[in-house]
């Protein structure tokens, strides 16, 4: 009793701090809602996962996990109406639009109710703070990371991008670049380009392979890309020698794996994205951290995040996968 | 004769194949090896099978832009196919992928053949139609390398006497259409229909039908490709060969072939897609930046047509120039 008179207070006072108008919950446990794109999508599944994980962990936590059973904004609306109706104590949101949900959202928050978005981010006004899976400093100095760690003498690696004026490739690989001179003894021989296509992919990879004997590793940031450089690498016969990394998701790089074309790759651990997206609203909600810029908030096992000017943070170092965990992860997403 | 020979429009893009080659392996000489050149032919192989097909939908003054979508609904049917059925036999696999392709072959034939629409609004249609039917089917997502089974993977890959089946399956169906552009009804009607419809008709030929006949082999074709393309890159999704249409036709115009109809050959098809298909290789090889692969790909089409274009013109023989003068 006297625990939830506490929780209760701490709850009215953070909401005055706030001054996010009345209280509108405050029950036994906290309720924490976990909006997805849709249903049914294996990678949110595995985000619900670490959500109950850090319900576990934190105790007096409920997860409502739900969403709309397409991805469609106006579906998500609906479902933020009806959670704002429950009264939940915060909302996590994975967006379907940057825009559409933020007079929603707007109205959450005038509730007392926390809003967070992660995955996929709303629109400034509409959301307290927002969680990146990963940061692009930490995915350049990933992908090269994840080549070096098998050329411990050095060798030759070379980037298969999608398109020129792919944006996100662009600034990964402006990323890799900085940090190259943390990896003596790797070169950077070629940057070639499959425009995301996987014929014309596979055929890039062919082409390193022959103006490059000696290459040692491909590291292709693009789910296409990726899949076709292994099976362009296995179909030369070269597993073994060539090593193709990069981003990559497990469901479509699993053959890569098993056949050794690929000894690892990385993309974001879902279930570290809904456990700290869990923690964080966790956070904001009993008050125990404000979302304002330079902030930080712990987030358990994952260790703490800081908020930047825009009350966004980057979780974690992307997720490694290889032959140890990937049949874990296959039938996810 | 030998005038002939030479100014004929193969032996022009065979020339210009071999100086293309040359400047090539002047900066990788790697490319013309023996091995190398029969990987390239390999990788060309469905721009072969597809360019092959348009040829004759081209002859009959049709158009199908559905050929790449055609392939990518096809691959993802044999695979979702083999997906719930991973015992299935690669022969009928390839049944399969044939028949669908020429059903959907047949639907644009039908509308342009009884509706009379214009094939180019036809297969702009059934290009979108085919897309969509994929993302209904697949839910938008993936199959995948490790949910094929390892037979379906293997067949393009199976070498015979050094080839793998891939490139057999072209060279059969340069041969088989060689035959039956040159020597069967069929073949000589498209020719007609495309030259001069009306006197295709009062000879007894249907327009209409011949059209319908052209897009069935075209559809069927594309059929069969698509299943070889989601085995050999063994992925099958939404986009695959995204954009291939413009590739299978700029094949056929680079092979000569009329665009008005009438005018062309299995072999002017076959060398316009090797022509396009060497280039496809060497731009990742010879080191040129890729902001310029794209213009100089578009720059060899624009030439390789130039060519063809001056050696077809039939030189007009000026009469009555003295009258012109007198007037």
């Amino acid at each position: 009793m006297k625990r939830r008179n506490f929780t209760k207070l701490a709850l009215g006072l953070s909401l005055g701090a706030s001054l996010m108008g009345t209280s509108a919950m405050a029950q036994d446990n906290m309720r924490i809602a976990l909006v997805v794109k849709a249903l049914g999508i294996g990678f949110f599944e595995a985000a619900h996962k670490g959500a109950e994980e850090a319900a576990a962990e934190l105790g007096n936590v409920e997860i409502i996990y739900t969403g709309p059973t397409d991805t469609t904004a106006e579906g998500q609306i609906e479902v933020i109406n009806s959670l704002i109706a429950q009264g939940v104590d915060a909302i996590a949101v994975s967006s379907n639009d940057t825009d559409a949900l933020v007079p929603t959202l707007k109205k959450a928050m005038q509730r007392g109710i926390t809003v967070i978005s992660w995955d996929s981010g709303v629109a400034e006004e509409g959301r307290q703070m927002h969680l990146n899976p990963s940061s692009n400093p930490l995915i350049g100095n990933m992908i090269i990371k994840l080549a070096a760690d098998h050329l411990p003498d050095g060798g030759q690696v070379a980037l298969l991008s999608a398109t020129t004026t792919s944006t996100n490739q662009n600034i990964w690989i402006e990323e890799m670049n900085k940090v190259m001179a943390n990896y003596p003894g790797i070169e950077v021989v070629s940057t070639v380009y499959g425009d995301d296509l996987a014929d014309k992919s596979y055929r890039e990879a062919q082409g390193l392979m022959q103006s490059y004997p000696d290459l040692d590793a491909i590291i292709a940031p693009t789910s296409v890309g990726i899949v076709a450089a292994a099976q362009a690498v296995e179909d030369a016969g070269k597993i073994g020698e060539v090593n193709v990394t990069g981003l990559g998701l497990p469901s479509e790089m699993a053959g890569a794996i098993e056949s050794g074309a690929s000894k690892s790759f990385a993309i974001w651990n879902p279930i570290d994205l809904g456990y700290s997206a869990a923690m964080i609203a966790h956070a904001l909600a009993a008050g125990e951290a404000t979302a304002e810029p330079g902030a930080e908030i712990s987030i358990g096992r994952m260790g703490t995040i800081t908020l930047d000017e825009t009350n966004s943070a980057a979780m974690a170092d992307p997720f490694v996968y290889d032959s140890s965990n990937i049949d874990e992860f296959k039938s996810i997403f | 004769m030998l005038q002939r020979l030479i100014t004929s429009r193969e032996a022009l893009l065979l020339g210009a194949i071999a100086v293309l080659l040359a400047l090539i392996s002047t900066r990788f000489p790697g490319f013309v090896t023996p091995s190398n050149l029969a990987d390239v032919f390999n990788d060309t192989s469905p721009l072969i099978l597809l360019a092959i097909g348009q040829m004759i939908v081209i002859l009959t003054k049709c158009i199908d832009l559905s050929v790449a979508a055609n392939l990518a609904l096809t691959g993802m049917v044999v695979s979702m196919l083999n997906l719930a059925f991973p015992g299935l036999p690669v022969a009928l696999i390839l049944v399969v992928a044939i028949t669908l392709g020429a059903l959907m072959g047949m639907f644009n034939g039908i509308l342009v053949w009884k509706l009379d629409i214009p094939p180019i609004v036809v297969t702009l249609g059934t290009m979108t139609i085919f897309r969509g039917i994929i993302f209904l089917i697949s839910d938008g997502k993936w199959v995948n390398s490790h949910e094929m089974s390892p037979a379906f993977k293997a067949f393009p890959r199976f070498e015979l006497l050094g080839l793998p089946m891939l490139s057999w399956t072209a060279i059969l169906a340069v041969i088989v259409f060689t035959i039956v552009m040159s020597r069967t009804t069929l073949g000589r009607a498209a020719y007609a229909v495309g030259g001069n419809p009306h006197a295709a008709t009062y000879t007894g030929i249907e327009v209409g039908r011949t059209q319908f006949w052209a897009f069935t082999i075209s559809g069927a074709l594309a059929g069969l490709t698509g299943y070889l393309w989601v085995s050999r890159y063994a992925v099958a999704y939404v986009d695959i060969a995204g954009g291939f249409e413009l590739d299978v036709v700029a094949a056929c115009v680079i092979g000569g072939i009329s665009i008005a109809g009438g005018i062309g050959s299995v072999g002017g098809a076959l060398l316009g897609a090797l022509f396009l298909g060497v280039i496809k290789n060497a731009l990742p090889v010879i080191n040129v930046s890729p902001f310029w692969q794209l213009a100089i790909s578009g720059g060899a089409i624009i030439i390789a047509v130039a060519v063809n274009a001056r050696a077809s013109r039939t030189k007009g023989r000026i009469i009555l120039k003295s009258a012109e003068h007198a007037a």
